[in-house]
């Protein structure tokens, strides 16, 4: 038992030599963090506001002028033109000056006094204006979620108008949101960053783990002593885990500072999670790192795995959106089991026995990644 | 495990590789005894890595067995790990890491125990001349300091047998020297040493050498026995135009091979020739020679009569 724990342990003392020797390397490990979480933490948020829209306005009225104050008053769009023609407007959305255009036909008045959403009570059905809209949106339609922002406009009341108190109707259905009544999006991104960095700092440190060996000419030398493959693959990961650990730290931390992410109360079963993920891309990018020839091709490969572990995970895109086969494919990756966990735990308090599918997951792709990168490992030359 | 182990270290047996099509060991069989260099001699691509990779379990023959240590390989290669040194062609110890760093590296890995690894690494250093530079980058040394390096992390864990490819192709000849006293005081102390090379003066200093080419071994012995035996004698030529009596003389009966070393040209007559400085003198194209004498065969000879080049 002695000479096993010996040969790890020589290959972890070399490793840490090595890495501490490697400043861009050492410096990337805290900078990558730093750096993304504060970025992306202040960056990506899926409330739009302010879309940039071109208004016409045909009718040239007071009320007009009131309607599109009300429209500009919900925060969601910002008139940066004013247009006189459809034409123009169809243009500004066609060269990107505008995401929207709003307009109002020269008949608003009377559209707006038959209008329901002014609560001047019901006009006569026999009117055949009655259902008309007051006015119409042209959309850049491409981005299905600026789009859904205005749709969000379409059955504005209209009250306000005539500085009547807003119709309180009841509402068909009551939602009550747990986790994220705020429906902040820092609080979904920043457990998901630390899913995201890790994956890529994590599979990218190990897929040059091995075929660097091979590239610096070390190979040989490294195949004639008694190291055994499983020891060799041990003694690389022992380093990398220390910094996944160190990492997943300094987002969940700094987010709790910044963005006032909670932590939750389950720090064991967090710790065992991100434990468990650590380990299964480091195995994933060990087994990378025996299929390269050099190291740019393990960096290809890395960005390979990389793109959809990070896309499908569920980070950005919920996972249900997806179809059933993507969802299989997600599936495979850690990223996706990760992100269900580190949500689960730092934002509902769930714990590992809640998650156990994603547990068993992560942990036997571990394993069976150390076992695949051993065998293959081979201290042969031919 | 053989009966020949105690006084054997290598015995391989029909030893063939194959790369695809090309043989590049075909049919060798060696036998190596204990406390000695034995010394693989042959050009580049001649088999000699590749007969030394199949001999530490680097690389699994075709065909024929190997039995080092009396241990088979590559069945029992990974035992045979502690029990050899091997020294790669090519510098392969970590250029950054620092010689102790290296060495604590090799020393760990080989499963020294702690207290014996630091007096371990302290006598290497100190016997290799590696001690003022312990804290010098592997990577920033001379190639002098990188082979002795080389040689101390080889040496470390105290192998019956030490692997050298090549050994000394990178350093300058002083360092060279110094080496082989290096090896011979291992040899002293116990050690058997396999060691391939393509300088002449350095298959000299081996107690046995093979002769390789194109993947077989052409001549084993002990190099004076080699000279002795090789079939041939030499004669040296000293005069003008020495290029065109070597022209001339290549592809007579008796003629085995010509070489230009300086202001003479060195001729090998078969031994079949009674007088062979006789023999050249009476050739009409010696006519213009100054001086024909007969001189002691060396280890080059013995290399060209018994490669390609001899037998054209």
């Amino acid at each position: 038992m002695i000479r096993p724990l010996s040969r790890i342990s020589a290959i972890f003392f070399k490793e840490l030599a090595q890495l501490r020797r490697d400043r861009m390397t050492f410096g990337m490990v805290i900078m990558i963090p730093l750096i993304q979480l504060i970025l992306f933490g202040y960056a990506i948020n899926t409330n739009v506001r302010d879309i940039p829209i071109a208004v016409v306005d045909h009718s040239q009225t007071g009320l007009s002028r009131t309607l599109i104050q009300i429209v500009e008053a919900t925060t969601v769009v910002e008139v940066t033109e004013r247009l006189v023609s459809v034409q123009e407007a169809e243009e500004a959305i066609r060269s990107a000056r505008v995401r929207a255009a709003f307009i109002l036909p020269d008949d608003l008045s009377q559209r707006i006094a038959r209008s329901p959403a002014v609560g001047l009570g019901t006009p006569p059905s026999t009117d055949e204006e009655t259902s008309r809209p007051v006015a119409q949106w042209i959309v850049d339609g491409s981005d299905t979620m600026i789009a859904g922002a205005i749709k969000g406009l379409r059955s504005m009341p209209l009250d306000e108008l005539f500085r009547q108190a807003p119709n309180r109707s009841t509402p068909t259905f009551e939602v009550a949101l747990f986790f994220n009544p705020e429906q902040r999006t820092a609080i979904n991104i920043v457990p998901g960053l630390v899913g995201i960095i890790l994956t890529m700092t994590m599979i990218m440190f190990t897929s040059a783990a091995i075929v660097r060996e091979r590239e610096r000419g070390n190979m040989e030398m490294l195949i004639n002593t008694p190291v055994r493959p499983i020891e060799l693959m041990i003694g690389k990961i022992i380093p990398y885990i220390f910094i996944g650990l160190l990492q997943a730290v300094i987002v969940l931390g700094l987010g709790h500072a910044l963005f006032n992410v909670p932590f939750g109360n389950q720090m064991l079963d967090l710790f065992v999670g991100t434990l468990l993920f650590i380990g299964a891309s480091l195995s994933l990018g060990l087994v990378l790192s025996t299929i390269a020839k050099s190291q740019l091709q393990a960096t290809q490969m890395t960005v390979f795995v990389l793109l959809p572990s990070i896309l499908l995970s569920g980070f950005m895109f919920p996972y249900e959106g997806m179809p059933v086969i993507a969802q299989y494919i997600a599936e495979v990756f850690p990223a996706t089991h990760f992100m269900r966990m580190i949500r689960g735990f730092v934002l509902r308090d769930a714990t590992l026995l809640d998650l156990y599918r994603d547990v068993i997951w992560m942990f036997g792709f571990f394993i069976i990644g150390m076992l695949i990168a051993a065998l293959r490992f081979k201290k042969k030359l031919d | 495990m053989s009966e020949l182990a105690g006084d054997i270290v290598v015995k391989a047996r029909g030893l063939v590789k194959k790369f695809k099509d090309f043989h590049a060991v075909d049919g060798l069989d060696l036998t190596i005894e204990r406390g000695m260099i034995y010394g693989f001699l042959g050009p580049n691509g001649s088999g000699k890595t590749t007969a030394m990779r199949m001999l530490t379990g680097l690389l699994t023959p075709t065909e024929g067995t190997v039995e080092v240590l009396g241990l088979s390989v590559p069945k029992d290669a990974e035992t045979l790990k502690y029990k050899i040194g091997y020294m790669t062609q090519a510098f392969s110890l970590y250029g950054d890491l620092t010689v102790q760093e290296n060495l604590n590296f090799m020393a760990t890995i080989y499963g020294l125990p702690s207290s014996k690894r630091k007096q371990r690494i302290g006598e290497v250093m100190e016997r290799y001349s590696l001690t003022e530079l312990k804290n010098r980058f592997a990577g920033k040394m001379s190639g002098g300091q990188r082979q002795r390096l080389a040689l101390a992390t080889a040496v470390l864990h105290e192998p019956q047998l030490l692997f050298l490819d090549e050994p000394t192709s990178a350093v300058d000849p002083e360092s060279r020297r110094h080496f082989w006293e290096q090896l011979f005081d291992l040899v002293d102390g116990g050690t058997s040493i396999v060691v391939t090379t393509h300088f002449m003066d350095e298959a000299e200093r081996c107690h046995k050498i093979a002769i390789m080419e194109a993947g077989k071994k052409r001549a084993d012995g002990a190099p004076n026995d080699l000279m002795a035996a090789m079939g041939a004698n030499v004669v040296e030529i000293e005069g003008p135009n020495l290029r065109d009596i070597r022209r001339h003389l290549l592809g007579t009966r008796g003629i085995m091979a010509a070489a230009q070393l300086g202001a003479r040209l060195r001729v090998l007559v078969t031994d079949d020739v009674p007088d062979p400085a006789d023999f050249l003198k009476e050739r009409p194209e010696t006519d213009g020679a100054t001086l024909i004498e007969q001189v002691r065969p060396n280890l080059e000879d013995v290399f060209v009569t018994a490669t390609g080049e001899g037998r054209q």
